[in-house]
């Protein structure tokens, strides 16, 4: 049988409305950033977005973009089931794009990342938030995110082992466009190499 | 076969050291169930009804001998002596303790295998043709564009956390042997008029809940393309899969839902940005890996050997054995022959240590060390000489492997069922038992010919029950394990989901109903005629009427113990 739970799922679905560390290119950095969600009854083109660096929902951008496309300190973010084509020649007015993963196991989040940095092109800083954990980070900064608002009922410090999971891969993506066969002269036969050895 | 080079070995290294730090977690409790199910699955380690089990992957069914000794050495060491072959061309092992789990993965590196993505939502291994490289109908081989996909699929960021599983088989000859219409996405590697080699590209086949065969999207995908072309279908998938029903999120009921012809149109569309790019494959890339399923060092032989056609006319056994057992093979003088896994009174697919080691062994001494497992769960010994078959046959006899039966009647497909896996609705194994012991007699299943019965205990279709001749699907009624009967299913060129005849058995009604159903077959047959195609040809109702014309004593309705 598999040992039984110590933690509290209270503790794990927060509602701090803003991370205040997340990690960034790497490192661990304090952030203050909001990230504005509908409460049960707000309407995207009702909500009153309050001032300061805050990342609205898309929906909320696209209700309210006369009132919000002149602020310095503007952010967006995607849920899972909505397409980064909506951005299409529209990102300039954002500091930060963020992919809200609903729960760890929705994988929609990866392929928003992709376009958003392929096909759309978009440099800026691309942020995980939702349901952020460890065990995903990698495929994250494949994928293209560069900063992760990881869940706050886990140590960040503990998190950021797990951008570096792999030393190398096999595909294309986004963090190496050039998959393994392009990179490498491949076929070296193990017994005449020592790598990994210290695993 | 394929060998690790440096970046396979630091990849599948890489994998255990994270696997084993996130077993520690959880035992720590720094992760907590829920978490680490969706992580664990990802490696193949199910919680079954009494114990953990572990299902290593077997790339497209292919085995060195010193991979089979390691499974015998894993059977004995972590398990209670034995292991079970999968309709995926997989191994599992049942009785696995999660502390120990890491260090079997360690173990199974230092062979060059792994557990990764046996299990969750993600993409499986790639199944493919057992006689592949050396089938006498082979267009192409299509070994090393499976190896290519293993590569590509292995730890893909995009795509670890699917809407559902997703499994690719690939067939590159004449008769598909790889179940590629029942797939999320099949593949048969072809040529074209220009004699260049490409992919006919099916999507969305499936079993479980709802079985469709698959749509074909395109009839020519050049193979330099075969990377970008997958990654652009798993996208859309990945993007527009429903996740809201577990029923309803594999690629087939998308694909139903807006018509191949659109899922094709976005394919297409996600394809134009990717297409020509980095993913492209190269002839180098390409050549590396088909060289390392160059034909091994066969020996110039005549095309029929004197004293094996001797042996063949004077031992009934031994002809039975090569009738049922032995491939044809497309080098003069050798031939592929099928060790069955089948032998009633043992669970379809299951090996123990000792006939893992003797198998090695045999793979050794007549095949250049390599076998294959089929996905209808038996072993193969790909590349022996004719004139060794008599040995080889004496051999595999005194350790119960030589069961003349493959295509035959207790030839089964069949799942683990509710005596293992947590899924189940009903137990699968004692149905299969108790047919296989109905119909023991060699000679009445050489007359009955070739027939694909397959049993599965859920919906899951483990077992792929659809596609079987005879289908039986475990379902649950109250509490109790009932068993619905399909016929007209079949695997291959011309594969088709079964037809349910009618209200379910017990299994103590199993055998009897299985009776009946050849009884109709035996009368309705048209000199030679396959079962399949007798059901084709008088349909179903015929087979219908008589199994239910009269009651069939019920037994013990539970299922429990008919067959103890």
């Amino acid at each position: 049988m598999p040992p039984r739970s110590k933690l509290v799922m209270s503790l794990e679905k927060t509602s701090v409305p803003n991370s205040t560390h997340i990690i960034k290119d790497k490192v661990v950095i304090s952030d203050d950033w909001t990230v504005l969600r509908l409460n049960e009854g707000e309407t995207p083109e009702g909500v009153a977005v309050p001032e300061g660096k805050i990342i609205v929902p898309l929906k909320v951008w696209q209700a309210q973009r006369g009132n919000l496309q002149g602020r310095q300190d503007l952010g967006v973010w995607f849920a899972s089931d909505e397409r980064p084509e909506a951005l299409k020649d529209d990102l300039a007015p954002f500091k930060v794009i963020a992919v809200d993963f609903p729960k760890f196991a929705d994988g929609r989040g990866y392929s928003i990342a992709y376009n958003l940095r392929k096909r759309l092109g978009y440099q800026g800083e691309l942020r995980a938030i939702g349901d952020v954990l460890r065990d995903q980070l990698f495929q994250m900064v494949r994928c293209g995110f560069n900063a992760y608002a990881t869940r706050q009922d886990r140590n960040i410090h503990d998190a950021l082992k797990g951008l570096t999971v792999f030393s190398e891969t096999y595909q294309a993506s986004v963090d190496n466009p050039l998959p393994l066969f392009r990179r490498h002269e491949r076929g070296a036969l193990p017994e005449l190499s020592d790598v990994g050895a210290g695993i | 076969m394929y060998r690790y080079d440096q970046y396979d070995h630091l990849i599948v290294k890489e994998r255990v050291a994270q696997y084993r730090d996130q077993v520690r977690r959880r035992l720590s409790d720094e992760l907590v169930e829920d978490e680490f199910r969706i992580l664990r699955l990802q490696n193949g380690l199910y919680l079954q009804r009494h114990a953990y089990m572990l299902r290593i992957a077997v790339p497209y069914g292919l085995l060195a001998s010193r991979q089979v000794r390691m499974f015998a050495h894993i059977a004995r060491k972590y398990d209670r002596g034995y292991g079970h072959f999968t309709t995926r061309q997989n191994i599992q092992f049942n009785w696995i303790k999660l502390e120990e789990s890491p260090d079997i993965l360690a173990e199974l590196a230092t062979v060059e295998m792994h557990a990764i993505q046996t299990s969750g939502n993600c993409i499986r291994n790639t199944t493919s043709d057992e006689l592949a490289g050396v089938a006498a109908d082979e267009i192409v081989d299509p070994r090393p564009y499976a190896e290519l996909i293993r590569e590509w699929s292995t730890f893909h960021p995009e795509f670890a956390y699917l809407p559902r599983k997703f499994k690719i088989a690939i067939s590159g000859s004449e008769q598909d042997r790889a179940a590629t219409a029942v797939h999320d996405i099949g593949l048969h590697v072809i040529k074209n008029e220009a004699g260049e080699v490409g992919f006919r590209v099916l999507v969305g086949g499936g079993m479980g809940r709802t079985p469709i065969l698959g749509s074909q999207i395109r009839d020519f995908l050049p193979w330099k393309h075969a990377m970008s072309y997958l990654e652009a279908i798993l996208r859309v998938y990945n993007q527009y899969g429903r996740r809201d029903n577990i029923y309803k999120a594999r690629i087939k009921i998308l694909v139903k839902a807006i018509g191949p012809e659109e899922f094709a149109r976005q394919v297409e569309a996600e394809w134009q940005d990717i297409k020509d790019g980095p993913s492209t494959l190269t002839e180098e890339e390409l050549q590396r890996v088909a060289n390392y399923f160059t034909a091994p060092a066969y020996e110039t032989l005549p095309a029929t050997d004197a004293e094996y056609e001797r042996l063949k006319a004077e031992d009934k056994g031994f002809a039975n054995w090569i009738k049922r057992n032995v491939k044809d093979h497309k080098v003069p003088g050798y031939a592929a022959a099928i060790l069955s896994l089948k032998k009633t009174g043992v669970p379809p697919g299951d090996i123990t240590a000792d006939q893992l080691d003797f198998v090695a062994d045999l793979a050794d001494r007549y095949s250049f060390s390599e076998l294959r497992v089929t996905h209808e769960q038996n072993l193969v010994l790909a590349d022996v000489k004719q004139s060794e078959l008599y040995a080889l046959w004496k051999e595999a006899k005194a350790h119960g492997l030589a069961t003349p039966n493959i295509g035959l009647l207790t030839d089964i497909i069949c799942c683990p069922g509710g005596d293992f896996c947590s899924l189940a609705n009903a137990k699968s194994i004692p149905i299969a038992q108790a047919i296989a012991e109905r119909f023991d007699n060699i000679d009445f299943q050489h007359d009955i010919g070739d027939i694909e019965l397959n049993i599965s205990g859920c919906i899951n279709a483990c077992g792929h029950h659809h596609v079987g001749n005879i289908g039986i699907l475990g379902v649950d009624k109250d509490g109790a394990e009932w068993y619905q009967v399909s016929l007209g299913g079949a695997q291959g060129n011309t594969s088709s989901i079964g037809k349910i005849i009618g209200p379910s058995f017990s299994a103590h009604q199993m055998p009897t109903v299985i009776d009946r159903l050849l009884q109709v077959y035996v009368k309705q047959r048209i000199e030679d005629e396959r079962f399949i195609d007798t059901v084709r040809r008088v349909g179903v109702t015929p087979f219908k009427d008589f199994v239910y014309a009269t009651p069939i004593k019920a037994g013990h309705v539970t299922g429990e113990d008919v067959c103890a």
